[in-house]
């Protein structure tokens, strides 16, 4: 039997998480409605939600959820077909450190041809947000400490990428070619 | 060599400008210690025993003159006057202040030069072979193909967080120089029957703490698809590598986990959808790269001039031994490529002072095209140095104390900067190294053992490389206590093995004299120019052990 006290932190680890600042499309957005929600039984009271795959997989006729999908997603055509159902989803970031959410994303995006928005939940820093996007994110919802001024910042540090990416089609050779031409 | 144009120009600047945000970010405690340690590393910043280091990168070993020369100057402003050279080929600052790092990422772009993914669990340097370019068994030249690499590699957005670090390596020659059977991924330049380039793909290779030989994952890719490759390969592991244990997370352990056929078979699945894609090289890029990398102006050298040196070398002893051991053979008659060791007494192995990084940028541009290359053994190279011009470079190089005839030698010793510096290290490695050169520096017997790699690691994260020395030293911690295990056996190039441990570890006086008991086997079994290597792999472990641990 687990004691009162695990209990209660387990109850605390799998309440809906909510933060404030959302970004999207490369500028914070006026507010955020959805809380992101890890419990793969009990579907959260609030709404909108993302919720876990299977629990989504479940529920599709609720509209108001969404597709949480894991770091350790693996993707496949006929999973991805029943995404073409929302116009959402979510890749978790459980570490900033856990890189499996960018290559979830270009997935989504280069070989599926998902096209709505794929946002970042979790721990999610102002310094990830340009390989974010990069990858194919439109939305990245902050972890709470981080600030909205030094997200839009780190947004923008660079203009000059030498790989192809989900925005940029040409790598940078080939874009040197073209203007030595 | 590569200059930068306009785009390398701007990515270095903004990467400055990026990192003193984070920096300021930091200091202003907006940004934690715990988030702050990928930027700063992925900087080339670690936070150190004594002060923080620097890894500064240079890329497959090359340096220009300039470059040198504000790398000496960095070391005097912001540092003790002296950097280490690595077995990555690239240079430590082991005392500037944290502070100062933005100001020196700033000088090192004026120099187009950077920090860049020196450290964290990222594509790291790609190294090579420092004979690139000149060497006579050279099929195709690895630093186009690198420089190819490095910029694929530098900030790829998908590829910033993989499960542990990544390092390439590239060889383009018949002799492997670059130590390509011991790195995430080895790629070997060859030529097919039609002579078309064709490139080897090995993987799960490397060192640490669970050493393995790379395998096979592809014998002859076609160079086109060289990043698209590379992609499909660095994307399954991204996905599929642990991350619950950083000790396990190495390619080496997935490819180990999965067996190469089902490593392989995952990575063509993968590279199904992204061949013939937008990364896939063209003639046009590629040529582009090796305009980067022309053949230097090499004046004409005599045939007398040539006729002359052999003479001069049959005369005069010292200038022999120096021939000998540390000048190698070049494509090009009446050339020389000449090793300037950095292995003497007074210094740490792979150490240099700033006086010496001036003089050595005005050796390369007297000598040498103004070029200077950094090997894995932690040494200098000039490439290109003309015979007629030889005596006269091996002159400055004594007076410089960069001239000892050791190279190849067991005084040669890779060692890392062990528990002096390194916050990781169980035990010291360069007074180790230097106890043995102390022991060894008799150059009699030194060529009389032969061409013998000693490499000395202060922790089982293996930056010296131990696992491959011909003789291998590893510091241990037992109890708070500084012990040596010794391994033999280890090499690094074609015939590559990991050496074995002899036994029980050793106190560190110890050391020297084990080693020398190890020699005395090799010597008293070896047959005629028997290498150290070869007796051991005829006669194996045992003779040595019972030497070593007899009563």
């Amino acid at each position: 039997m687990p004691s009162n006290s695990d209990t209660q932190n387990d109850a605390t680890a799998l309440a809906p998480v909510h933060v404030d600042h959302l970004i999207a499309d490369g500028e914070l957005a006026p507010e955020n409605a959805w809380c992101v929600s890890y419990d793969e039984e009990i579907l959260p009271e609030q709404r909108p939600a993302f919720v876990p795959l299977v629990l989504w997989q479940a529920n599709q006729d609720d509209i108001e959820l969404a597709p949480l999908l894991a770091s350790n997603t693996e993707l496949t055509a006929e999973l991805v077909q029943q995404f073409s159902a929302t116009d959402t989803l979510a890749v978790d970031f459980p570490a900033f450190t856990d890189g499996r959410g960018y290559t979830i994303a270009r997935l989504l995006r280069e070989r599926y041809g998902y096209t709505g928005e794929v946002r970042a939940v979790g721990d999610v820093l102002v310094d990830q947000l340009d390989y974010m996007r990069r990858c194919g994110f439109t939305a990245m919802a902050l972890r709470d400490d981080q600030h909205p001024d030094d997200a839009i910042r780190a947004l923008n540090a660079f203009s000059v990428r030498y790989q192809t990416d989900v925005e940029e089609r040409q790598a940078l050779f080939e874009r040197r070619l073209t203007a030595g031409q | 060599m590569y200059r930068y144009d306009i785009h390398d120009q701007t990515l270095v600047d903004e990467r400055v400008a990026q990192f003193r945000d984070q920096m300021e970010r930091y200091q202003a405690g907006r940004l934690g210690e715990e988030e702050f340690r990928p930027l700063r590393l992925q900087n080339g910043l670690y936070i150190q025993k004594h002060a923080p280091m620097l890894r500064i990168a240079i890329p497959y070993g090359m340096l220009a003159g300039n470059q040198l020369r504000a790398l000496a100057d960095i070391t005097r402003r912001y540092d003790r006057g002296y950097g280490h050279f690595t077995t990555r080929q690239n240079l430590q600052l082991n005392w500037p202040a944290l502070e100062d790092v933005p100001d020196i990422l700033g000088e090192l772009a004026k120099v187009q030069m950077h920090a860049i993914q020196t450290s964290g669990n990222c594509i790291r340097n790609t190294t090579s072979d420092q004979f690139a370019g000149i060497a006579g068994d050279e099929v195709e030249d690895p630093r186009p193909w690198c420089e190819l690499i490095r910029q694929w590699s530098t900030l790829h957005p998908e590829f910033a967080y993989l499960p542990r670090k990544f390092k390439i390596a590239v060889s383009g020659a018949a002799q492997d120089r670059a130590a390509i059977q011991v790195h995430d991924i080895g790629l070997r330049l060859w030529h097919n029957a039609d002579g078309e380039l064709r490139i080897k793909v090995l993987a799960g290779g490397g060192l640490g703490r669970t050493p393995m030989i790379a395998d096979v994952v592809r014998e002859d890719l076609p160079w086109q698809h060289l990043l698209t490759y590379l992609e499909a390969c660095v994307r399954v592991y991204n996905q599929f590598g642990r991350r619950d244990n950083k000790f396990k997370a190495r390619i080496k352990i997935l490819v180990k986990a999965l067996g190469i056929e089902e490593f392989r078979r995952r990575v063509d699945e993968e590279w199904a959808h992204l061949k013939d894609g937008p990364q896939t090289l063209n003639q046009a890029a590629v040529d582009a790269a090796k305009r980067h990398f022309p053949e230097p102006e090499r004046r004409p050298v005599a045939e007398s001039a040539v006729a002359d040196f052999e003479k001069l070398r049959s005369e005069n002893r010292s200038l022999a031994r120096f021939v000998t051991n540390n000048v190698t053979d070049h494509k090009v008659p009446g050339y020389k490529a000449v090793t300037l060791s950095l292995k003497r007494r007074e210094h740490a192995p792979g150490d240099v002072t700033a006086d010496q990084m001036d003089a050595v940028a005005d050796l390369a541009d007297r000598y040498s095209f103004g070029e200077v290359r950094v090997t894995h053994e932690q040494n200098l190279v000039l490439s290109d140095v003309p015979v007629d011009e030889l005596e006269a470079l091996w002159k400055e190089l004594d007076t410089l104390g960069m001239a000892n005839p050791t190279v190849g030698t067991l005084n040669d010793i890779i060692c890392c900067p062990g528990g002096d510096y390194c916050g990781l290290a169980n035990a010291v490695s360069i007074p180790i190294a230097q106890a043995l050169q102390e022991r060894f520096e008799d150059l009699d017997f030194l060529y009389d053992l032969g061409p013998l790699d000693l490499n000395i690691s202060g922790c089982m994260n293996a930056c010296g490389h131990h696992h491959v020395g011909h003789i291998g030293i590893l510091g241990v911690d037992k109890k708070g206590e500084e012990y040596y295990q010794i391994s033999i056996g280890g090499n690094s190039t074609d015939d590559a093995s990991l050496g074995k441990i002899l036994g029980p570890s050793f106190f560190r006086e110890d050391v020297p004299s084990v080693v020398e008991k190890v020699l005395d086997v090799y010597v008293a079994e070896r047959y005629e120019d028997e290498r150290f290597l070869d007796t051991y792999r005829r006669i194996g472990l045992k003779p040595f052990k019972e030497r070593v641990y007899a009563q």
